[in-house]
């Protein structure tokens, strides 16, 4: 039965911005759809506000929406667009909410668009608890005791009858947000408490404890003649009670017999036809009770998940792809695969491998936040490994994660005594640190120091995982006390994923000499595929992973290859965009290169392999990637390495790599350090004749307190060679950079020897962000991005608007020859981003850095200019004359403004809300020079204030239009924000504030309440405080700015009220004018639409028409 | 795990050195791959593997170690065993015994920590001849290679008689269950599982030994007959052939399993042939041709009956029209049989599964239904 032929027109929703269980895996699995519908000759309109997608680039999609995805913009598509089918099983919970929402407003019935990939009815049977209990009754299958309540009086005696501790869990939230374990009446208070107010249905499900068991998931997939494969079982090596993507995982399963994982099978397949899923993918989570095999079923998900992407990865068979195809009226056996081109889809994948998912966490950057891993998913990124056994898989993947102390480690003695004690009575409890300090405690089992079992009873890790973990410290000991290295005990150790690093530290010796002593004894990894089959059938698809291993797999090739380094897994600063520049490498040079990917994030689209011709999945570090150089060498002619494009990862290896023969292409390592190392770039800065802001570099908290005192405070302080923003602070006296100094000296996750960067921080400036472009000629000013905060936020958490709506043309022509300059002095090729600060008329160079920018999807989106696309032919050696001449490239460039262009605006997305603190409070939400947004939006339209508008819609839900408006400012703002709450008085809304605002805002001729502070209380009479009206919903739109000298808590309950009850938070007044008039603009009316394929048509008829200024 | 070295010879002189795992000494067979990620209890147990060295692709072996319960036979069949990663912990709460103490008492010799995918490779070309060779059983690779090409050939061999059990016995119908009818059973290497499935739908199983005449069986006065999986090439098997052929002719329901499918193809006059490396694993697809749908099933098959795959053709043999109701999805080999003139069907993969898939165990029910006369 071939495709539909009703369906010619589909409207595929993305899941918008990157946020804590929803991240790029939906921009995989939306770009496989696209493509997929585009080859089947499916019009394919697109709907996703997430600018820094492969999915939203105007060649993958018909019409593509960066619009906010709300039921109105949903029906201003439809109307415009008029689809026949709606698939909205690939975008996560963002699109099936988005779609279950449309249905219910007739929508969907109103223009005759008929929902695919998943009905209704299977969505609510799959989503909603007390329904799907009844599925797997109905099944044969068991499930954990439980009752489903909507009131805090149903929650407390529900968990009277299924006794403490009892999981709660919400309906319909994603990534498990608002459930979690409550021990007693207390917890279950606040936990319950938030996952009712979570939940869409205000509903929350309380389950008998099943902490501890095993859990697996099953990936499963359906198709219209009832045809069913399961593509991959995955097992959670931390048992129950911790998120599945927060728990290492593993697949296949490893400690299931046949018999077991037969009845999983049936049971998941009973569950996907009982629920309904008719052509797609859906996963299904079980619990293993471990002393009897008493098997559970968690819950299901009747759509592609985070889940699918890992089994897609992990098996070679891509589930999102498919379900595009069966969506359409394909059958499994009709699809061929892909890897292998001569078998069907309608087969179970088999693997000669083992997968290892480790997750990567950012606590770091919520200091306040409760380290605890719980059923509610905290983990930003994660990274996957294959090899051919498990200890080599979980190696790989452990030193994936790049981020110092979470690999296994040998410092020091192994524990002892009560060291022993406190590790059992520390791992009963998980947390991010768990699994190394099971790590520390089998090395106390290997010396005879501790009990195996008493290991497995603390953390209820199988022992099966246990022991493969022994053998490792078993091998590290070999290899610690071992007279020499010999060549089988250095193969030994490699087999078991130990590191060059780890076996460095085990000998004493420098790294280096590890790698020397394996390339002479010639103890080295090949490649093997991974083929869906276990090599039954020949494979087509090169993609590879290293093994120690006896046979390699890379084939010969004719081509020049490049190779480009990815980014690693996903963590706050380091994410999508970069992932985004690195595909368009791939795609940009398919045609005249063999393209090469190295990467381990298995969420992305760069690890697809139908993105580069080759993909190897391997960790970014330097011996994996000289690992992947030489077999590719040995392959056929390399012309070099993209280092520039994956962020800060790859860039650190760019040295090495190149003193070890590696040709880098773009801009050479020694440029790169000329923009990295203090000193060098201060040169460049001289004779670019730009100025940058007083500095110094600092060891040691004496040395800079000297410094911040010769160039005066404010100033900007963090540790060097950081990411994201990592321990950067604003510093306004000698008090507080001293309080600096020791709470630095106890974070554990960077160097402390490392110098302290110290810049004098400039106040009340404007932050412009540069993407630009140099060939070593020409500069191709990219886009020019002005910040709506002030200086002092991170410009990831910063909202920016392009193109920049303050500045002048002669603004950007200086902004323009600075950027000019500062590329020749840095000796860039490719691209460079550069941020400004322009203070009274000066325009100082804050930083500049020679490799692919957090920005440069969004400027792409913003001027339709395909900017990392560019960027990978100069780096192989294009000029931008040629590019231009080619039509790759426009003539002109950002220093030019098109009067008549649409206004994009950037927004950042914080994942506050994910993150409470011990007390349950949400974690202080107020933004700055630390980076802490895991994603962005794009607003898109004719003026700032509509773009601005979107931008929060599509982030926040919206800014309100009526209603009460709190305001509380600190001192020096209370000037500046009195015109805007005149403003939003006159648009109706009511003024609430505390004292102090109140009276400056009184003078001011503005009625304001008054409203009690938190600290206050409540009133004799029971007057609520500003918390508890915000808490109880009253006030939709909460003004707080705090003050910058150190009493930056202040308002924090306050915004921890706002963000929990996702009222709209202003923290910088320059957002507050902003809001203002996007308020107004939102007064007048829905939001006009218009895909970016049309705003591109528009832009060239502008050019044509010369309406440039 | 063991320390000592053993060394496993292909006829073609190319060597894999590894360790001994199970028991050392020598083992000759035919080597084939199995690509099940699960099972390798029910692998080890099946006797379809007798004379054949198992080469298990999914590296990690052994980790739920051995219980009484999940056996398919009384005693591990397989010549030789062949791993990547032995697990030296069993981890399942059903677990007795390691997988190794099993291979060691039973004699099995293995060898572990070989590139499994490099041999598969090389096997997917072509099975041939092997030998696992350590302690006292090493020598020169020369001599090695010598003695494994004086080991069997597969084609040609008949084996089922060296699998069979010596005497009958009789599976009642599983508790609560009606009892509907009584099968006899071939056992030519029969897997526990089969008997269990039937006897779940209400069957009264006689499973007799592969010697029994066609009357011995007739005069059971079965139900039904099924012939069961087993080992070695059947155009080998004349006997079991002539036997099928009176049951056939005495319009006695039938059921086959693999040997029995090859059995049923060859009495209604079709050939067999030896497939190039064979399907051994627990994910292939097979197309019901009646329903169209896909099913994923067991498959240990190193034969195949060579029937006409585009619509019925008529037997040769003259047992009237001929359907191949069933279809490898990866390269058309003929997965199933089914005679339209007469009460009799068959499959060449596994629907009673362990290991593996349940997705065929209709096929049970649709022999009771052929029983009691509902369908053909």
């Amino acid at each position: 039965m071939p495709k539909r032929d009703d369906i010619n027109s589909v409207l595929v929703i993305g899941s918008g911005p990157i946020v804590i269980g929803q991240a790029c895996e939906f921009d995989y699995s939306g770009t496989q759809a696209c493509r997929v519908l585009k080859s089947e000759g499916v019009r394919v309109v697109l709907l996703n506000s997430n600018p820094a997608t492969i999915m939203t680039d105007p060649e993958f999609a018909d019409a593509t929406y960066v619009e906010p995805i709300t039921t109105e913009v949903i029906e201003s598509i439809i109307a415009k667009e008029r689809p026949d089918a709606l698939l909205p099983t690939l975008g996560g919970q963002t699109a099936l909410n988005a779609a279950i929402d449309a249905h219910a407003e007739g929508i969907l019935d109103k223009y005759g668009v008929e929902l695919i990939g998943a009905n209704l009815e299977a969505i609510n049977l799959g989503e909603n608890r007390e329904l799907f209990k009844g599925v797997v009754e109905r099944c044969g299958a068991d499930s954990a005791a439980s009752r489903i309540c909507h009131t805090m009086d149903e929650c407390l005696a529900a968990a009277e009858e299924l006794n403490y501790p009892v999981v709660v869990r919400p309906s319909f939230t994603m990534g498990g947000l608002g459930s979690g374990f409550a021990y007693d009446a207390e917890d279950l208070r606040r936990i319950a408490g938030a996952g009712l107010h979570y939940s869409p249905t205000t509903e929350v499900l309380l389950e008998e404890s099943i902490l501890g068991w095993k859990e697996y998931e099953l990936e499963l997939m359906r198709d219209k003649h009832d045809n069913v494969v399961v593509v991959c079982s995955i097992e959670n090596v931390d048992p129950v009670g911790v998120h599945t993507g927060d728990s290492i995982t593993v697949a296949p399963a490893m400690t299931l017999t046949d018999r077991e994982y037969q009845r999983m099978r049936d049971v998941g397949i009973a569950i996907i036809r009982e629920v309904g899923v008719d052509t797609g993918g859906c996963n299904v989570q079980f619990a293993v009770e471990p002393d009897t095999g008493r098997l559970i079923v968690i819950e299901m998900n009747p759509r592609v998940s985070r889940s699918s992407a890992l089994a897609s990865k992990a098996t070679g068979f891509p589930i999102a792809k498919i379900a595009a195809r069966l969506a359409i009226g394909y059958t499994l056996d009709e699809i061929p695969n892909d890897i292998t081109g001569s078998t069907p889809a309608s087969f179970e994948p088999t693997l000669d491998y083992v997968v290892v998912k480790v997750p990567r966490f950012a606590f770091e950057k919520f200091p306040a936040a409760d380290p605890v891993l719980t059923t509610t998913m905290k983990s930003v990124g994660e990274a996957m490994a294959i090899g051919r056994n498990f200890t080599e898989a979980l190696g790989k993947a452990l030193r994936s994660i790049d981020k110092k102390g979470m690999n296994f480690h040998w410092d020091g003695e192994f524990p002892t005594g009560d060291a022993v004690e406190e590790l059992l009575k520390a791992v009963t409890v998980p947390t991010e640190k768990r699994f190394i300090q099971v790590q520390q405690l089998l090395r106390a089992v290997r010396a005879g120091h501790c009990d195996m079992e008493a290991v497995y009873e603390a953390c209820r890790i199988d022992p099966w995982f246990l022991d493969q973990m022994l053998v490792m410290n078993e091998v590290a000991h070999e290899v610690a006390h071992a007279a020499e290295l010999d060549a089988p005990l250095l193969r030994e150790a490699k087999s078991h994923g130990l590191a060059d690093a780890q076996i460095a530290a085990l000998r004493g010796v420098p790294i280096e000499d590890v790698y020397a002593l394996r390339a002479e004894l010639g103890v080295q990894p090949i490649f093997k595929t991974v083929d869906t089959c276990a090599a039954e059938f020949e494979a087509r698809t090169p993609y590879h992973y290293s093994s120690y291993d006896a046979e390699t797999e890379v084939a010969p090739r004719e081509r020049e290859a490049v190779l480009i380094l990815g980014s690693g897994p996903n963590r706050i600063g380091q994410g999508i965009e970069f992932d985004y520049s690195c595909v368009h490498a791939a795609l940009s040079l398919k045609d005249r290169y063999e393209t090469v990917m190295v990467n381990c994030n298995p969420e992305t689209v760069s690890t697809d392999y139908d993105t580069a011709n080759r993909l190897y999945f391997e960790p970014l570090t330097f011996e994996d990637v000289m690992a992947v150089y030489e077999a590719e060498k040995a392959a056929g002619p390399v012309k070099g390495m993209f280092v520039q494009l994956g962020g800060q990862t790859p860039l650190s290896l760019a040295q090495r790599l190149a003193d070890a023969g590696v040709p880098i292409l773009g801009t050479s390592p020694e440029a790169i350090d000329n923009a990295e190392d203090r000193a060098a770039f201060g040169r460049v800065l001289e004779a670019a004749g730009v100025p940058a802001p007083a500095y110094g570099t600092a060891h040691g908290i004496d040395e800079a307190i000297e410094i911040a005192e010769r160039i005066t405070y404010p100033v900007l302080v963090r540790p060097s060679y950081v990411l994201g923003g990592r321990g950067m602070e604003i510093v306004y006296d000698r008090e507080q950079l001293e309080d600096y100094g020791t709470r630095m000296a106890d974070v554990g996750d960077h160097a402390t020897d490392a110098p302290l960067l110290i810049d004098r921080f400039l106040d009340d400036a404007i932050e412009i962000d540069v993407d630009a472009l140099y060939d070593g000629t020409d500069l191709y000013l990219g886009g020019v991005m002005e910040h709506i905060e002030e200086a002092g936020i991170h410009s990831g958490d910063s909202a920016c608007v392009l193109p920049p709506v303050t500045l002048s043309l002669d603004e950007l022509e200086r902004i323009r020859r600075s950027t000019q300059a500062l590329a020749e002095g840095i000796g860039v090729r490719g691209l460079m981003n550069v941020q400004y600060a322009l203070v009274s008329d000066v325009l100082y160079v804050l930083e500049a850095n020679p490799r692919a920018s957090r920005t440069v999807p969004f400027v792409a989106k913003a001027t339709g200019v395909p900017l990392a696309s560019a960027a990978a032919l100069v780096m192989t050696g294009s000029t931008i004359a040629q590019l231009k001449a080619d039509g790759v490239l426009p003539e002109i460039d950002a220093a030019s403004i098109d009067m008549s262009q649409r206004v994009a605006v950037k927004e950042a997305v914080l994942p506050f809300k994910r993150f409470r603190t011990h007390e349950g409070l949400v974690v202080d939400s107020v933004l700055g020079p630390e980076m802490r947004s895991t994603g962005e939006v794009m607003g898109f339209d004719e003026t700032f204030p509509l773009a601005f508008a979107k931008s929060q819609a599509a982030a926040f839900g919206g800014l309100p239009t009526e209603g009460k408006a709190f305001v509380s400012v600190a001192d020096r703002d209370k000037r500046s924000i009195v015109f805007p709450v005149a403003r939003l008085h006159a648009l109706g809304f009511e003024i609430l504030a505390t004292e102090g605002t109140a009276q400056v805002l009184g003078r001011h001729g503005i009625p304001t309440s008054v409203v009690r502070k938190h600290s206050e209380g409540r009133g004799p009479t029971g007057e609520p405080t500003i918390v508890d009206l915000v808490n109880a919903g009253e006030v939709p739109l909460v003004i707080n700015t705090p003050s910058g000298q150190g009493a930056r808590a202040d308002g924090y309950e306050i915004r921890a009220a706002a963000t929990a009850a996702d009222a709209a938070i202003v923290t910088t007044t320059q957002q507050l004018a902003a809001a203002v008039l996007a308020i107004e603009a939102l007064r007048k009316g829905p939001f006009d639409v218009l895909s970016l394929q049309d705003a591109a048509g528009a832009r060239a008829r502008n050019v044509i028409a010369g309406n440039m200024a | 795990m063991s320390d000592t070295t053993a060394l496993l010879v292909l006829e073609d002189g190319r060597t894999f050195e590894g360790k001994a795992y199970g028991a050392t000494g020598q083992t000759l067979g035919e080597i084939v791959f199995n690509t099940g990620m699960t099972g390798y209890q029910e692998t080890l147990t099946d006797p379809s593997y007798h004379r054949q060295i198992v080469v298990m692709t999914a590296p990690h072996i052994g980790n739920t170690g051995v219980n009484d319960e999940d056996n398919e036979s009384r005693q591990i069949w397989v010549a030789g065993y062949v791993v990547r990663d032995p697990s030296r912990r069993s981890s399942n709460w059903r677990a007795q015994r390691t997988l190794d103490e099993d291979l060691e008492t039973q004699g099995i010799v293995g060898i572990s920590g070989i590139d499994t995918r490099q041999l598969t490779r090389i096997l997917r070309e072509g099975v041939m001849r092997a030998g696992i060779f350590s302690g006292d059983a090493l020598a020169p690779v020369a001599e090695l290679v010598e003695r494994v090409k004086g080991g069997a050939e597969m084609s040609g061999a008949h084996l089922a008689d060296e699998v069979s059990v010596p005497d009958a016995y009789t599976i009642e119908p599983a508790a609560g269950v009606d009892e509907v009818a009584h099968v006899v059973a071939v056992d030519l290497g029969i897997k526990a599982m089969t008997p269990e499935m039937m006897a779940q739908r209400g069957i009264r199983v006689t499973v007799v030994p592969s010697t029994w005449t066609a009357e011995q069986i007739l005069d059971a006065k079965p139900d039904g007959v099924f012939f069961s999986n087993g080992p070695g090439d059947p155009s080998a098997a004349e006997q079991p052939v002539q036997t099928l052929r009176r049951v056939l002719d005495a319009k006695v329901p039938f059921f086959g399993i693999c040997f029995g499918n090859q059995l049923l193809g060859r009495a209604l006059g079709y050939g067999t042939y030896k497939l190039p490396f064979g399907h051994r694993g627990i994910n292939q697809p097979v197309m019901d041709r009646t329903t169209g749908k896909v099913e994923i099933t067991a498959h240990n098959h190193g034969f195949a009956v060579d029937a006409p795959l585009d619509g019925d053709s008529v037997s040769p043999a003259g047992y009237g029209r001929v359907k191949v109701s069933h279809v490898c999805l990866n390269d058309d080999v003929v997965e199933g049989l089914e005679c339209l003139d007469i009460p009799a069907f068959s499959v060449q993969y596994h629907p009673e599964a362990a290991a593996g898939p349940h997705d065929a165990a209709y096929l049970f029910d649709r022999f009771v239904s052929v029983m009691k006369g509902e369908r053909r």
